[in-house]
């Protein structure tokens, strides 16, 4: 449930916080949750805080596999 | 919008709907519930059914925390900003939700009480701040994806002490959903569940071994997107074919087995267990929703106002429970879409946008008009 | 007691008043010169032409040839500065274009404040220039209006209500009765701008990124259209509600069904994105500069070409075709190639973050 959205880390803020972008837009939110973030990084957004850092190599992994249904391969 | 619109590439869900397709067994039946509010209104707003083979039904659960908050709770919300003169802040998810004597957060906002929309506990914590004179109460609803943050606050609140802020908490626990539809005695025959996405990137995968090995029922965690609920699906239906029964992750871009420690140790910090919780449509759980600890008593607005509890039942011809539970459908509701629609909501699963019965009325409904 | 006395038999005053730093108070509402003075430095000094000038309560217009169209829309939007806006140039827009997509001309326009008592003159000002210079624009001026001041607290600052006469353009026939099952769906442009612009604008709900808003008169656009079509069904601005409750008003007033296409309605970037941030779907956001139109199919591509043409219309598409139906469902198929309905919008639009 739950909407959340993967964003993009601009740039770090102050303590906790930080600077995100999707496609574009930018919002202030806090990293409070998370441990480790560093700009380019991508994290999951949900009610003003990362949740989670997203891992990229596993979405692309994700993307392949998926891909690799299609009969007769990719 | 990098890994989203890969995401709901419709070519890409062609593919993995026809590997669907061919995964059906013929003459077998596939049922399967989607735990999650957000990936009922997914399957709905991108019409999903029409890509899935008639062999697979998708019943739809409970996982919506603005659908299962009973009446009685907002009514305390209520009472608290029109009778205690406090600014009660808010998602905006709860506003039109009807409550008591005609009245829901939205319409006693229009009749003078102060209540106010969040996007997140950050501007309750600016709003106390900025109004150290008046009490400031957070209506804290949602299963685990959005505890952290609640607790974020009453941690920071502490920091701080921020004496005027307080909050009616009523977070709820997705397993012990999860257990109660399972071990519900007029259980409804599923084959297996869709586990929830954000939920997860919070609690990790671990906590959903048990429906495998204890009911036999296997779980797989999906992603948001569409494309991500069909190739749960598709998981589902291979499990059910080889007689397996486990849980498997096709949310690992953001879902581990353990989750998130930090923000579980946040959570664990601020809240424990409450022994029972009313859940609307499900009745009383046990051990299915948090409140705060000793250490965080003083910021409990339900100790700090004088507003007790008061179950109020449903309407007489709603069908919400049994929908929650994914023993009815909307449309089996003598109700749906003539009294109750989301215009004129009377049970929980039409208020939400991702309740069933919204979801169903507002993209759904003209597969029976026909 | 000196002061100036020009023809038009303008009063006396003792002083100008105060642009700066001054406010509007209840005398400035009450019918006598404190009012005057108002409408004379403020209003008439942006917005005069040779009707308002007359310094009559209501405006001789000369004689329209043609059917006569009015209609009339009131303005309450907050924040009152966006950007690629403000209440004044809405107001003027909004107008314009209603009469527009009756198939006419909008030839006059008249417009009516209620202020609150506190209220910066200041930004009356810069509120007035603006619809003074949209009006200009648009070449459709403001010929009468009305001020009333309200006590403080019982207003949102300023409402603006428009009325516009115009005249029926020869030879067209629109009206949102009109749609026939076969025609073509066009949509002028992307969707979602003007109410993203807004909400990022709102406390709350802040981005870093501007997103403009849409508004813009639509009338030139729309002569262009019907001079090349003059078949054109129905045209409809999208405003409040989004494209789906225009969509839906049109499928309920015609009795027919609509069903389109989400790959062709066009959305912006950040538009798509700030709806991802708040759980909102853009066919619900608000518009003020786009328009739907039903033709006929055999000229949606002489329909597109005309409105291609136009600044304001160069990513129109044809979205849609108008069907059979007598639920009057509006359906869409998805990215996904699934169906779904696109429903009127429910209550007020909210964020969700479940």
């Amino acid at each position: 449930m739950c909407l959340a959205v993967p964003v993009r880390v601009v740039e770090l803020r102050g303590a906790e916080g930080a600077v995100v972008d999707l496609g574009g837009v930018r919002k202030e939110i806090s990293l409070a949750l998370v441990d480790g973030v560093r700009a380019g990084d991508y994290v999951i957004l949900h009610v003003g805080y990362a949740l989670q850092k997203l891992d990229t190599v596993q979405a692309e992994r994700t993307l392949e596999l998926m891909r690799g249904l299609a009969p007769g391969g990719a | 919008m990098k890994y989203i619109d890969e995401f709901r590439d419709g070519d890409l869900a062609r593919t993995v709907a026809q590997a669907i397709g061919r995964a059906v067994r013929p003459g077998r039946d596939y049922r399967f519930m989607e735990f999650c509010g957000g990936h009922t209104h997914a399957i709905s707003r991108y019409g999903l059914a029409d890509l899935l083979p008639e062999a697979v039904r998708m019943i739809h659960g409970p996982g919506c925390p603005v659908c299962v908050l009973p009446i009685g709770r907002i009514d305390q919300a209520i009472a608290i900003a029109r009778d205690h003169g406090a600014i009660l802040c808010t998602y905006a998810d709860t506003l039109r939700v009807p409550a008591s004597n005609g009245l829901s957060l939205l319409k006693a906002k229009a009749r003078g009480a102060d209540v106010r929309m969040v996007y997140s506990t950050l501007d309750v914590l600016a709003i106390a701040r900025a109004h150290p004179g008046r009490e400031v109460v957070f209506l804290a609803i949602g299963f685990e994806t959005t505890t952290p943050p609640t607790a974020v606050a009453v941690r920071q609140a502490a920091a701080e002490g921020l004496a005027n802020f307080t909050i009616l908490c009523n977070h709820v626990l997705t397993p012990a959903a999860m257990h109660a539809i399972l071990a519900a005695p007029a259980g409804v025959a599923l084959d297996g569940f869709v586990g929830p996405a954000h939920v997860s990137t919070v609690i990790g995968s671990a906590p959903y071994e048990p429906f495998p090995r204890d009911y036999g029922k296997p779980v797989v965690i999906a992603g948001f997107e569409p494309i991500d609920v069909l190739r749960a699906i598709h998981l589902l239906v291979q499990q059910v074919n080889e007689g397996r029964s486990v849980v498997e992750n096709e949310f690992t871009r953001a879902v581990t087995r353990e989750g998130n420690a930090r923000a579980q140790a946040m959570v664990d910090e601020v809240f424990t267990l409450r022994p029972s919780f009313d859940w609307r449509g499900l009745g009383a759980v046990p051990a299915s929703a948090l409140m705060l600890r000793p250490a965080f008593a003083r910021f409990d607005a339900e100790r700090r106002f004088a507003v007790p509890y008061a179950p109020v039942a449903d309407h007489k011809a709603c069908e919400c429970a049994a929908i929650l539970r994914g023993e009815k459908r909307p449309r089996e509701c003598r109700i749906f879409g003539t009294v109750c629609s989301p215009e004129t909501p009377v049970g929980s699963c039409m208020v939400s946008s991702e309740g069933a019965c919204a979801a169903h009325y507002t993209y759904g409904r003209f597969r029976e008009a026909a | 007691m000196k002061g100036d006395r020009q023809g038009g038999g303008r009063a006396d005053y003792l002083r100008p008043i105060d642009q700066k730093a001054g406010r509007i108070d209840m005398a400035h509402g009450a019918g006598g010169r404190a009012m005057a003075q108002l409408i004379h430095e403020v209003f008439a000094a942006e917005l005069g032409n040779e009707f308002l000038d007359q310094g009559d309560d209501g405006a001789r217009l000369p004689p329209l040839a043609g059917r006569l169209v009015i209609s009339t829309d009131s303005h309450v939007v907050s924040p009152l500065f966006f950007p690629g806006g403000d209440i004044g140039s809405l107001s003027v827009h909004g107008t314009v274009n209603d009469v527009a997509m009756m198939g006419a001309r909008p030839l006059y326009l008249a417009a009516g404040f209620i202020l609150e008592e506190g209220f910066e003159i200041s930004v009356l000002r810069r509120i007035v220039a603006s619809m003074a210079r949209a009006a200009r624009e648009a070449g459709v001026p403001v010929v009468t209006g009305d001020t009333k001041v309200v006590e403080a607290g019982k207003g949102d600052g300023i409402f603006i209500t428009t009325t516009g006469v115009g005249a029926v353009i020869e030879g067209a026939d629109c009206s949102g009765r009109n749609a026939r099952p076969g025609d073509a769906v066009l949509l002028s442009g992307t969707i979602g701008d003007h109410g993203m612009a807004i909400l990022s604008r709102r406390e709350n709900l802040s981005f870093e990124t501007d997103i403009v808003s849409d508004s813009a008169a639509l009338h030139g656009m729309v002569a262009s259209l019907l001079a090349l079509v003059p078949s054109v069904r129905a045209l409809r601005d999208a405003t409040r509600g989004g494209l789906a409750s225009t969509l839906n008003e049109i499928a309920t007033q015609s009795g027919v069904g609509i069903h389109v296409e989400e790959a062709a309605i066009a959305v912006q970037d950040a538009v798509a994105a700030a709806c991802e941030f708040l759980g909102l779907d853009p066919l619900h956001v608000a518009n003020e500069g786009k328009l739907v139109a039903i033709v006929p199919a055999a000229q949606a591509e002489r329909a597109l070409e005309a409105l291609r043409a136009h600044p304001l219309g160069r990513r129109a598409a044809r979205i849609g075709t108008v069907v059979e139906d007598s639920h009057r469902f509006v359906q869409m198929t998805t990215r996904m190639g699934g169906r779904r309905i696109v429903d009127w919008l429910t209550g007020e639009q909210l964020p969700r973050i479940c």
